[in-house]
Parts: structure tokens; sequence; C-alpha cells
């Protein structure tokens, strides 16, 4: 048995559906689940005579991801047309963006769970239309849907720069997470709004040599788990048949692979023996886009902190665990609800701890973002602070932070209502915790006496006191005034 | 009264204005023509009688009690039949659109129907606008009014054969490398190409994207300044139609009969070889009757002229290549009943559908954009396209207006050049510059052959310069009518 290395490369084609109101060359609306054909026009149609028109905003919207994405804008791009003939594809051609991207030569950056950063390539991102679809199964003859022809794309093309699954699912969801704090994308995996076609082969070395495996190119997956998945697959299915069939480059073709879900694998679609032929050519029915500065600065302007940036921060700055920081980061309303919090004066981790604990819960049940569940940032850091001053317990906050959200009233005026404020009282609660001595020599004694008694007396005593005070003494001024006593 | 069909647009709208007709007398009068004639002529694919009548009767109720009309209203008009109706099939000449019947209107369509204009009918094509004798119609072939023997040119054969027979005042046409130009020059009739981007393409059917325009066919120059008046102008459906505030649309029919004053036009002697000596002693004779009205007449050189017809028949057809794929026989029009699987559908459909010459073009084109073609072919033809708009920018920097022969010969016999599509390519050697360099050109009548068969003049001018070379077409048929 020979010495064996192997690298795992993989490069993503991803793409983003935008969230526009309309299609991209047409004003057809953009609806899921819409009855068939009922969101066509003329134009998306593909009929004799139609003209495209571009839709401005999904241009802005691709330019802003790509900005994120630190890619290059282009300031003089075109349109091609793409041509294949399929029957989803009404006019046989797709209008796209061929040698002229409106951007390339970017980075994403990943966080592996061990908190190093890496960063992967972007070759480029442009726009183009999508296709229709075909539905099958229906009678004798398949069907085609129009609804989803037009719809606006997003087409990112990454350097074959990730070296395990994790760090392909790892990319996935950040920019998942990218694309929504931006809001050019609604990125809903069930809804298809996003989808991935790995690119994946292997660098292995024997004996001192280097051998490359065809790369095989996983068509169409639209699940984090399932990418992740198919990576895997293909990386041993390559490996076991490098080993047992020597299959290389060399003597294997390149690729295309379907991912069969319930069987958990990776099913040969089509060997390509050579590049379909596209036939490319300006698209002529559109003008060139100019990109000027103003336009820029404008797109520009609309970006935000991003995702892992945040992240970082959320977990330095205000010393979150990295995992907190990541719950409060993963969508842009829900950490800048928490910036806005702490920016009250609310104390970082006990913000985290009223979010994540209390709110998630509440907007979870209400089916909402938690910055939308009802509580202001101003209501819920004066909450904190209340909790932080011990004039209420972590469990009356809870508590508040519900009848915030259903009433709308401020928590001050909640605690008070609802009698929830805790007595910090110093003269009041010596006055219960001398009652109680005095009612119950015996478990004084038990406490004087030390010994194996001693906490459970003392435990008996404290419970009495806030008894006493209706559950409204703050129990660490409670147990020191006790200790007081008893040490006398 | 005198037979309405005899008339111009202008006198239709004045009489009609006046009361002294009716809308409907005017397009009745249209039908019966074309009742008299349409056998030995065939200019129309579909005619809409009902339509027609019935949108008369609506503009002289309209007239009758005082309301506001458009600027057109109750004139008779026909139009190319690639042009989207949604009243009327819009096959382009083919078969395999032979039933289809858009679901929207062109934006030329809505235009003249804003304007109470009453389209008579769809006139006969070659076959998506690709021919110059209208023969690769799918459907019929149109004949010259003036021998019926011979073709009416084309692909406009049908606009401008119905014209010329006073079936109707006007007609709009499509021109791609010659197909307003060349028939109007065949039919004796006037025809405007429009600068590219001047009408909005909106609903007509694609050829050339980039060289195709509307415009329109009438027996005179005014008559074309009025159509143009309500087809011309911006539409946001068109991205490639040119924007108001770049080039503002202008009122054609003001001070048409004012000429251009000091007027250089420019001849390229090098050009007229290729004409037959009956076209360029017309051409000439109607330059010198120019200097007799006081213009300057300058000799210059086209260098790239040369080319236009190949760099035409790579640019033309690689987008036609595209531009018809399309015709699939899966969402609409003809689709074969012999095919078994969806790839069946596709190439029954297209084979049993398209006729010779667009199968040919198709054919082309595909050919030009292939991989390892098409820098060689695609590439290299938008470079000598460049340079073909060059000479023409250099050509205006010197003169208003460039004139020379609309077609090397008058109508030539149906079948003559139809086995010899090279041949048949050459008759818009004269043409075809202007579509490449998205200038516009206007074809006037000057005279006749011995065979007594129209001749046409060609004027050239610069972008957005239609108002001017009507009125250099005007002033040269006020002393030649």
């Amino acid at each position: 048995m020979s010495a064996l290395e192997y690298k795992l490369i993989v490069g993503l084609e991803i793409h983003v559906q935008l969230a526009t109101e309309t299609k991209m060359f047409c004003s057809c609306g953009l609806e899921f689940g819409a009855q068939p054909n009922s969101r066509v026009c003329p134009v998306c149609m593909g009929m004799p005579g139609v003209l495209p028109v571009m839709n401005k905003k999904a241009y802005e919207y691709s330019v802003l991801a790509a900005l994120a994405l630190n890619c290059n804008i282009t300031k003089h791009t075109k349109w091609d047309r793409k041509s294949y003939y399929y029957p989803d594809l009404p006019k046989n051609y797709q209008i796209s963006q061929y040698d002229l991207p409106m951007s390339s030569d970017g980075f994403i950056e990943i966080q592996a769970s061990e908190g190093a950063l890496k960063r992967v390539g972007i070759i480029r991102a442009h726009l183009e239309e999508d296709a229709g679809k075909n539905l099958h199964g229906a009678g004798e003859n398949s069907q085609v849907d129009l609804n989803r022809a037009g719809t606006p794309l997003l087409e990112i093309v990454t350097a074959p720069d990730m070296n395990s699954p994790e760090e392909v699912r790892l990319l996935a969801e950040e920019l998942q997470r990218i694309v929504r704090y931006l809001g050019v994308s609604e990125a809903d995996m069930q809804k298809g709004h996003m989808r991935f076609e790995p690119n994946i082969n292997l660098h292995i070395i024997r004996d001192g040599q280097l051998f490359k495996t065809a790369i095989a190119e996983v068509k169409n997956l639209n699940s984090f788990r399932s990418i992740e998945r198919a990576v895997a697959y293909e990386c041993s299915r390559q490996l076991d048949e490098f080993i047992e069939n020597g299959r290389t480059m060399q003597n294997t073709p390149k690729t295309t692979m379907g991912w069969d879900d319930e069987r958990q694998q990776t099913v040969l679609q089509r060997e390509k023996e050579a590049a379909h032929d596209y036939r490319y050519f300006p698209e002529p029915d559109l003008v060139p886009v100019e990109m000027n500065d103003e336009w820029l600065g404008q797109i520009k302007s609309r970006l935000c902190e991003m995702p892992l940036a945040r992240r970082i921060r959320f977990a330095s700055e205000y010393k979150l665990s990295e995992y907190d920081a990541a719950v409060l980061a993963n969508d842009r309303a829900t950490g800048d609800y928490f910036d806005t919090i702490v920016k009250f004066g609310a104390d970082p981790k006990r913000a985290c701890n009223l979010i994540t604990q209390v709110g998630m819960k509440l907007a979870n049940e209400a089916g909402k973002n938690v910055a939308q569940i009802g509580a202001t940032a101003k209501d819920v850091a004066q909450l904190a602070d209340m909790a932080d001053k011990g004039l209420i317990s972590a469990t009356a906050a809870a508590v508040i932070m519900g009848e915030m959200v259903s009433s709308g009233k401020e928590p001050m005026e909640i605690a008070r209502d609802k009698n929830l404020l805790q007595s910090s009282d110093q003269d009041a609660l010596m006055k219960f915790v001398d009652e109680v001595l005095a009612e119950n020599p015996q478990a004084v004694a038990d406490v004087k006496e030390g010994g194996k008694k001693k906490e459970k007396a003392r435990g008996f005593l404290m419970g009495k006191v806030i008894q006493k005070a209706k559950g409204q003494a703050n129990p660490k001024v409670a147990g020191e005034l006790l200790s007081k006593r008893l040490e006398v | 009264m005198s037979d309405i069909s005899n008339l111009s647009c202008l006198e239709i709208k004045a009489k009609i204005a006046a009361g002294e007709i009716t809308s409907e007398q005017a397009v009745g009068a249209m039908f019966k023509k074309i009742d008299e004639n349409e056998e030995r002529i065939g200019a129309f694919i579909s005619l809409c009688r009902d339509e027609a009548i019935d949108r008369a009767k609506k503009v002289d109720a309209k007239i009758k009690v005082g309301e506001r009309v458009g600027s057109m209203a109750g004139v008779p008009i026909a139009v190319k039949d690639n042009m989207c109706t949604d009243f009327a099939a819009t096959t382009c000449g083919s078969k395999i659109l032979a039933n289809f019947k858009p679901p929207y209107d062109a934006h030329v369509i809505e235009r003249l129907k804003a304007q109470d204009a009453i389209i008579i009918g769809k006139t006969n094509m070659d076959e998506f606008a690709m021919g110059s004798s209208t023969e690769n119609s799918g459907i019929k072939q149109t004949k010259n009014p003036w021998d019926t023997s011979r073709v009416p040119g084309g692909s406009s054969g049908g606009s401008a054969a119905a014209v010329a027979a006073k079936m109707c005042p006007a007609a709009l046409g499509s021109d791609t490398g010659g197909s307003i130009r060349q028939p109007a020059s065949f039919c004796g009739v006037v025809g405007l190409k429009p600068t590219y981007g001047r009408v909005s393409r909106y609903g007509l059917v694609a050829y050339g994207s980039s060289l195709d325009q509307i415009g329109p066919l009438t027996r005179t120059v005014a008559d074309a300044a009025l159509v143009m008046n309500v087809i011309a102008g911006e539409d946001l459906r068109d991205s490639t139609s040119v924007s108001e505030n770049i080039a503002p649309k202008t009122d054609y029919l003001a001070g048409l009969d004012e000429g251009v004053k000091d007027l250089t036009i420019a001849v390229v002697p090098e050009l007229n070889e290729g004409a037959s000596a009956q076209v360029r002693e017309a051409v000439k004779a109607a330059i010198e009757a120019y200097k007799k009205l006081g213009a300057k007449v300058i000799e210059i050189s086209m260098p790239h002229f040369g080319y236009a017809i190949a760099t035409y028949y790579v640019v033309a057809t690689a987008e036609a290549s595209s531009n018809l794929a399309r015709y699939d026989g899966v969402h609409y029009g003809h689709r074969s009943k012999e095919a078994q699987n969806y790839i069946d559908v596709y190439t029954k459909s297209r084979a049993e559908g398209f006729g010779e010459e667009v199968k040919r073009r198709i054919m082309l084109g595909t050919y030009a954009l292939s991989s390892g073609y098409y820098d060689a072919y695609y590439l290299k033809a938008l470079k000598v396209r460049n340079l073909i708009r060059r000479d023409f920018t250099q050509a205006f920097e010197k003169s208003h207006c460039i004139m020379m022969p609309v077609a090397p010969t008058t109508a030539f016999k149906i079948g003559e050049k139809a086995a010899d599509p090279l041949e048949m390519y050459l008759s818009d050697i004269y043409t075809i510059a202007a579509n490449l360099a998205g200038v516009p050109g206007i074809s006037v009548p000057c005279g006749f052959d011995g065979a007594g068969l129209p001749i046409g003049l060609q004027i050239l001018g610069p972008a957005f310069g239609e108002g001017n070379l009507l009125k250099i077409a005007r002033s040269y048929e006020k002393v030649n009518s």
C-alpha cells in the first residue's frame, strides 16, 4: 500500500433570485406558487415582436450584492444572448452577460467554527433572466409554466478555493446572510431563491506524484445540507474511483451530476465531450449599461455592516460568546435591534439574554423577527437596566417582556402594576429579617450551631424572609442582611 | 365626386374634416379598389374589412358630434404583416405564423389607432422580411401594379404595391436593408426609412434587430410626413428608441414646402457603376433638377460602402438566427403533426414552417456566431460597420445629403433572380449601408425606364434629419410632378 494524500478542490456557481417586485425585462409580478402561467405577458412569453426593458432595480440590487462581495463594478457593461433550445426557454435564448459581467474579482470571507477566517475568491457576478419550468407527469404531455421565466438572477462564480464540505456549506450560509442583510434577496432555500452548483475534484499525491480527478459539477442543490453532503459524497466517490480504477482527469471526461436526496448520492446526468456552443452575441434589443460615479455612490450608500464583521464586533466589543454573537448577527434586524438596545445603555450580556432567551421565544410564537414583536429598543434597555439594578428578578424580567409585547406598556409601569418590583430597602427588609429570626428560634439555633444542618436552616430562614416580603425582596440584599444578623 | 382612392392622405383627411366625405366612404372606396384589383396584384395577406368599417363609423360619429379627433382621423392605411395587431393575424409572410394572432398591438398600431387612422389590412411581404422581391412570401406572390409580370420589390412589396395600385393612400413598411425604399422605387411611390431609434420597434416582428426600422410608403412626400408625425417618437418599451431629450421629435409637415437653404448634395461617382444606364440617367437628371433649384453638388468618396452587403449578411443573419429561434412549435405558431418528442417538435416544425431563404439566412447567421468563427465573421462585421458609419459621418460634415439610385435596376421579372440568391442580394447594394449606419433614407420617384417602369432617387441624410430629407424630397417632387 502506497502513501496517499489528497486535497478537495471546490468552486461554486450560485444563482440568487433578486427580491424585485417585477421581472428582469418586463413588468410581470413575481409570486411563488401562483397559478401556472398567471404571471406572464407577451414579453416573458417570448411572443413575436416584443422587446425587453431592463429592470433598473434588479441592476442596482446586483451591484449592491457585488459591492458586498468586494467585487470591482464594471463601468460599461452590456447584455448578451445565450442560445440553446429548451421548452422552458420561450425565446430559445437567455439574456445574460458574457464577456463584460457587471462585476468581477471579489471575495467572500467565511469563518469556521474555530473562528479562523478564510477568504474565497469571487471570479465574477453577473445578472441574467431565469427560465420557466417544465412540468412533467400531468397526463401524456409535459407542460410549461412560464411564471418564473424572466425572474432576475444574480449568478456568482467563486474561485475553486474551498477545501472541505463544511467550507462549502459555510460559504452558502454566509452568502445567504449577506444578501438578506442587503435586502436584495429573500434567499429562501425552499422557494429556490438560491441554487448551488459545486464543481468538485481532488488533487491526489501518491508516491510524490500529483493526480487530478475529473471535475464533476453537481446541478441545482437547494439546501445547505444537500450541498455539504453532495460535496462529501463526490469527494469519496472520486477518491474511490481513483484508488480502484485509477480514474483521473486524463482518462475521464468532465461530468454533470444530479443529487438524489433519497439515496443521498450523486447520479450521473451527462458526460461533457465538448463545451456547449451557446453562440453568445451582444443583445441588440438592449442598450449597454453605463455605471457612473453618482449612480454607484447612491448604491454604495445602501451598504451596511456585513454579518461576519458584525459577528466579530459583537464578540469582541461586547464580550459575548461566539455563539451568542452569531445568533444576534444572524439577521440584520436582530443585530440592529441589539445594537440599539445597547446604545440606550443596556448591559450587552443582559440585553443579549433578554433577546435570545425571552424575545426570540416570543418572536417564534408570533412568527415574527424579534425586532418586530413590539418591544421597543428603549424599553428593552430600560428593562435590562431594572434587572441590573436588582429592581426586578430575572423571572420577573421575562414576565415583563411578555407584557411589553402584548400591552405595549413601559417596563416600569408593568412592574408596578404587577407588583414585580423587588425591595432593596434595607430598613424594611431588616424588619422582616428580625421578625423571621424571632419566629424561628430552632432554625436560628441550627445555623449558629453550624455543621450539617446550617445550610438547610439558612435556606429555610431566607425563604421565610422572601415570603414575608411577598416575593418582592431583592434576594441579594435580603441574604446580606440575614448573614449580618446571624453572625452578630 | 372624384374617386376617393386617387386622393392623398391629407386630401382625404381634409375632405372628411370638412364633411365632404365620410371615413366610411373613404374606407369603402379602398375596399372597392381592392376588390377590383387584389386578384391581379395580391398585395394583402389579410383584410380587416369589418374592423375597418366599424372604426370608420366610430370616427364619423365623433366628427359628427364635434368631438376632438386625431391627426389621421378617418384616413385608411395598410400595414405590413410583420407588425402585431390584436385584431388580425400577424403572419410575417410565413407558414410558421400562418394562424398566429398576437394578443397585443405594436407601438405603431397603437399610435395609428390613437390618431384615428383606419387600418384596412395587412400587406404581403417576403417571409420574415427576408428578400427583395416578395417572392419569398410563404403566403402568396405580389405583383408589380406597373407590370404584373414583374416583382414589386421587397420585402415590403405588398405595402408598395397597395399604395401604387391606390388600394390605400399610405402603408407602413419595415426596412432592414432597403425593404421600404427598394419596393417604393420599383412601384413608383415615396418610401422613408427613418433613423434607427426614431420609430419604436415594439411589436415589429424582429428580423435584424439592430437594423429594422418602420416607416411610411405613400404617394406624396407630404403624406410620408403626416404618417411620420404619428408613428415617430420615444417609446419606453423599446430600449433602442431614442429619448426625446437627445433627439426631439419635430413636426414633419411644418415648413415642408420651404426646402433646405444653400443645399449641398453629395454624390459618390464610384457607386454609379453598378446601376443600369437608364437608372443612372434618371438619377443624374434628378440631381440636375436640384442644381437648377440652386443646390450645390459635390463629389465624395465612401471607401467602405462596397463592403456593406457582406457586412449586412453577417450582422442581419446573425441577429435573425437568434430572433427566429423562438418559432419552435412549443408555445405558438405551426407545430408539426409528425413530432414524436420535443426535439422533433423543434426540428420538424421549423423544417415545415420556414421557407428556403429563411432557412438559408438562419444557417448563415448560426454559422457566423459559432464558436471559432465569431471573431472572423461577426466581430469583423461589427468593425466594418463602424467604418461605414464613419464614411457617413464624414460625408455629412460636407453635405446635407447624399444622392444615389435606390436600386441598380427597375423592377425585374418574377422568377428572374429567384434561383440566384447572390444576384438577388445585390439589388440592395445602394440601400443597405444606411441600415448599417442607422441613418435615414428616402426613395422618391424620379422618372421611368424605357419599359415604363418607375425609377427611384435615394436621398440619405444624417441621423434624425428626416425632417430635412422630407423637405429636400418635397422640393424635387414639386418640380417633377
